[in-house]
């Protein structure tokens, strides 16, 4: 145990690419935590997609062991937390853990709009924040006028501000001095009943769930009986540990201190990150403020591309939901693609994420289903359902009205797209509520529907903006919207996997594109095809696929039979492939093209 | 023992040609010099060994093609057809086809495959203009061609020529004019081949490198539709999808293929279907011709592959190739190669949307593919049994 005043618990909040992973390998570095043969890059990000692409999923802590100017030793605990919107309430918590952020800021790009919500969220808890200007040696560097922006939209002193390079190690060492210096020393009484905020879990094939803590008053050690305060369920801690960033077993936690136990528990279902953790026999009498359990906001469907994969992607989520209890499965068959899993999900990049593990780690082929967002169904009997699933849409005679999700949105665009992304936000039925500039820079604020921003909607404003525009959200509320079920028929018969919930205003356009789509995307056959797209009866748009004129072999002797019959045989075998639409065949590839294009 | 009228056919294979053309997948190959000696009694070799495999039947046809059999030495061709004869009963009409390449080497030869009984050429005519058969890589000219057909209208009882169409870039206009200038010269038999991009030719990679497009289904249907039509106004009716003739000039070898009667097939890659106590065989001979010859002077033969064919499987290949056939196929027939009864060899369900959608014809004691079917074939196909 470490006395407060030898404390520092901080986290570093970046954009993704502002160097966060690569400062806390120097940090760590700096402070001998690992040698520089056992460096390996970006240490804290340990699973491949995260390393890949500049994310963190999981919540990871480091104890260093740092010798001030001052002469005396402190212990840092540096949090890395998630990086993106999805995941805001396990940032909110990991922030929770902290008393102080270091604001990391690419000295050539400027604040960007995760950031930015990050940092309002550091605010709000009390943080203390640093601000760093990071690759200060590249020739497009511009401190001065980051600073300056750093003031204007985020509205602290950056005067300060420490100007480093993470790549070539200039000025770490102050860095550490800012921390020691500037940030507070925790608080906290270690006689007190024992209070910890359980951060993050995750599972460990070896020692089963790790969880990680932080302690705020109380002592955490071997043999002790714990309790979560969120389920009662209580456990024996096991082990007590530190990441240094090698694991270290250490007798106790103390106040203020950071590290991680196991106590025999066997999911990280069980872990409900922001709980309390106290004594079985002494419990806290107030829990830690914040906790709530998470909630999937994003839907959809994960198929097989080979039906015969179904048993393994049933194994595979399984295993992903030992390690990741935040997304939701549940059985679910579709007329057009077989067998698969409704999931929900944080967000769209948490969907992605799980849809890129499970193709990756599990080496399985996935159609997903587009993304829907959790509707409330309000029925003219005074019962109110909650709906992710268009093909759980009740009856509309039966239905008083529907209300779906907005979101608050703040957007940072170089003014030069800002038009474009206005409009972007008016075709998204967006309401705005704020336009600020800062330099060349606007930030604007809008209301919009979540149903709205799953669909598409991130790839548009990178698209309209040319990747400059940077862009977070929070769930605002629920409002009453007039919303209808889209269906695309084929041949008269409802494609399920292809059908969504909209506005009205948007339906007919949606419609449209999924029709001209669909149209590209079968091939012609000896009946023409209706493909339409309707509310209710009424059809709102409609393209047809002309017959086949002519599809024959030219020549066909003696020779070519056992050929031509194999093609027959691999035809059949295709067909098992194949979904009848009235009197056609529609290859289910078709489909599956129309709900890949839908991600693009 | 396969049903009369369905035909007895000897298919003899000689792999070797000048030049590849780019279009061609067919089992061809070019070599500096070929003994001709050698593959003459390899070739009889074979035959005798297929005469031990189908005693007692009575061949209605014997066809030579490649590769480019027109460069085999008509003694050879005569020794074949002399030996066919001593091997087997033949029938008083016997159809003698020889495939031939219109350049003024191979027309002077025609005598002499004449000579040695051939009684019928199939001309690689292909195109009449000149700077179309520079780019399907044939050896003559239209001039050349046109002698060849006049040499082949005298010299045989029957000839037959081919062209080529659906070229890329070739317009109703051009193709019917030219359509018009070919017929000048036909007599009772005619193919038309839309051009098609075999895997492993030259022309496939052409495409894949962009070189060339190759028409799209509109355009190709519309040529095909003027095609039928033209022919048939001149009295040569499409009795099969790429093949004309007038009444009772047919292809009589080609026939038994369509009709899914039994041939024996002699020589480098040649396939055979073979009827023996009512179980259908498929033959097929090794490919490489020096492997092939190896193997004939060791063993007496070459077969690589003798597959029995399930029923199943004979219903399929008896429709796929009957169904291309303007007459269509007797219900018998599907009856004797599927072993089951009509209503149980195909699926009513599918049958019966074909037939509604005007694509099947079910009339008496037949299943004819319409107009409409024939042309879109391949789906039609698909649907009845894929």
């Amino acid at each position: 145990m470490t006395d407060l005043a030898h404390i520092r618990n901080f986290s570093i909040i970046a954009h993704i690419d502002h160097g966060k992973s690569t400062l806390a390998d120097r940090l760590i570095q700096a402070c001998g935590g690992l040698t520089d043969r056992e460096m390996k890059e970006q240490v804290l990000d340990s699973m491949d997609i995260e390393r890949e692409r500049g994310i963190t999923i999981k919540a990871q802590t480091v104890r260093l062991a740092y010798k001030a100017k001052n002469g005396e030793t402190y212990q840092l605990n540096l949090m890395d937390t998630p990086g993106h919107v999805d995941f805001a309430y396990e940032v909110s918590r990991c922030l929770a853990a902290c008393e102080g952020s270091l604001l990391v800021v690419d000295a050539s790009q400027g604040v960007e709009a995760q950031t930015l919500a990050n940092v309002y969220q550091a605010i709000d808890n009390n943080h203390e924040i640093v601000p760093v200007l990071n690759k200060i040696d590249l020739p497009a560097a511009e401190p001065d006028r980051v600073k300056q922006q750093i003031e204007d939209v985020i509205g602290i002193d950056a005067s300060h501000a420490v100007e480093i390079s993470a790549k070539t190690g200039l000025n770490i060492g102050e860095v550490l001095e800012a921390v020691v210096e500037r940030l507070p020393a925790p608080r906290g009484d270690d006689t007190a009943p024992l209070k910890a905020m359980l951060i993050d879990s995750w599972y460990d094939p070896y020692l089963g769930v790790i969880i990680l803590v932080r302690v705020v008053d109380g002592k955490l050690k071997a043999k002790q009986e714990i309790k979560m305060m969120s389920t009662g369920a209580t456990y024996e801690v096991e082990r007590v540990g530190v990441f240094t960033p090698k694991q270290e077993i250490v007798p106790d936690l103390g106040p203020g201190e950071v590290g991680f136990i196991t106590a025999g528990m066997k999911a990280v279902a069980d872990c409900k990150i922001g709980d309390t953790i106290t004594e079985e026999r002494r419990p806290t009498a107030t829990p830690l403020p914040g906790f709530k359990p998470s909630v999937p906001v994003v839907f959809c469907g994960l198929f097989p591309v080979d039906a015969a994969d179904f048993e393994s992607l049933r194994d595979s989520l399984g295993k992903l939901h030992l390690n990741d209890a935040s997304f939701h499965y549940e059985m679910e068959t579709s007329a057009a693609l077989g067998f698969g899993f409704r999931c929900g999900f944080l967000g769209l990049l948490h969907l992605e994420i799980v849809q890129e593990r499970l193709e990756r780690e599990f080496n399985l082929d996935l159609i997903t289903t587009a993304p829907s967002v959790v509707y409330k169904i309000h029925l003219n009997d005074g019962t109110m359902l909650e709906m992710h699933n268009p093909a759980d849409m009740p009856d509309v005679v039966k239905i008083d009205r529907i209300e779906e999700p907005w979101i608050k949105a703040t957007i940072l665009v170089p003014d030069e797209f800002l038009g474009a992304i206005l409009k972007l936000c008016e075709e998204r039925r967006g309401i705005q509520t704020d336009l600020t500039y800062a330099g060349n820079r606007a930030m604007v604020v809008y209301k919009l529907p979540l149903n709205e921003v799953v669909f598409d909607f991130y790839d548009r404003l990178k698209s309209v903006s040319r990747g400059y525009a940077s862009f977070d959200y929070h769930l605002e509320d629920y409002q009453e919207g007039d919303l209808v079920k889209l269906n695309i028929l084929v041949n008269g018969d409802p494609v399920d996997a292809l059908s969504c919930i909209v506005h009205r205003s948007q339906a007919e356009t949606r419609g449209r594109a999924l029709c001209v789509k669909l149209k590209d995307l079968i091939p012609r056959q000896l009946f023409k095809i209706a493909v339409q797209a309707a509310i209710g009866s009424k059809v709102i748009a409609r393209e047809t696929i002309s017959a086949l004129r002519k599809d024959v072999t030219a020549k066909c002797y003696g020779g070519d039979i056992t050929r031509k019959r194999k093609l027959l045989e691999k035809q059949k075998e295709g067909k098992k492939r194949m979904r009848q639409y009235g009197n056609v065949e529609i290859p289910q590839s078709a489909f599956i093209a129309a709900l890949k294009m839908h991600d693009n | 023992m396969s049903a009369p009228g369905l035909g007895f056919g000897i298919y003899i294979h000689w792999p070797f040609c000048r030049l590849k053309c780019p279009y061609c997948d067919f089992n061809s190959h070019v070599r500096e010099r070929i003994d001709h000696a050698r593959w003459r009694s390899a070739l009889l070799r074979e035959l005798e060994h297929y005469a031990r495999d189908t005693q007692g039947r009575t061949v209605t046809s014997i066809f030579f093609g490649g590769g480019t059999p027109s460069l085999m030495e008509p003694e050879t061709v005569a020794a074949l057809i002399a030996r066919a004869r001593d091997l087997w009963r033949i029938a008083g009409d016997i159809e003698i086809t020889l495939e031939a390449n219109p350049t003024s080497a191979e027309i002077e030869k025609f005598r002499a495959f004449r000579e040695g009984s051939v009684n019928r050429v199939s001309l690689g005519v292909q195109s009449l203009i000149a700077r179309d058969l520079k780019f399907l890589g044939r050896q003559h000219d239209a001039a050349q061609a046109l002698a060849a057909v006049q040499m082949a209208a005298t010299t045989f009882d029957r000839f037959s020529f081919d062209l080529i169409y659906a070229r890329p870039g070739q317009t109703l206009e051009q193709w019917q004019d030219e359509l018009d200038r070919a017929l000048e010269f036909a007599a009772g038999h005619i193919s038309l081949y839309q051009l098609t991009i075999e895997p492993g030719t030259q022309f496939e990679q052409a495409v894949a490198r962009g070189d060339f497009r190759v028409l799209d289904e509109e355009h190709a249907a519309e040529l095909y539709e003027a095609t039928v039509a033209r022919l048939g106004a001149s009295g040569l009716a499409d009795y099969e999808i790429s093949n004309f003739a007038r009444p009772g000039e047919e292809s009589r070898h080609n026939l038994t293929y369509w009709r899914y009667g039994d041939y024996v097939g002699v020589g480098p890659g040649a396939h055979g279907r073979l009827t023996i106590n009512g179980e259908k065989f498929a033959t097929r001979q090794h490919r490489a011709p020096e492997a092939w010859l190896d193997l004939v002077e060791r063993d007496g033969h070459a077969t690589r592959q003798r597959d029995l064919v399930p029923r199943p499987e004979r219903l399929n290949e008896m429709l796929m190739m009957g169904l291309r056939l303007k007459e269509g196929v007797p219900m018998t027939r599907i009856e004797e190669e599927s072993a089951k009864p009509f209503a149980e060899a195909l699926d009513p369900a599918r049958l019966q949307r074909l037939i509604e959608g005007g694509f099947l014809t079910l009339s008496g004691d037949r299943l004819a593919a319409t107009a409409e079917g024939r042309q879109r074939l391949d789906a039609v196909l698909a649907a009845l049994v894929a």
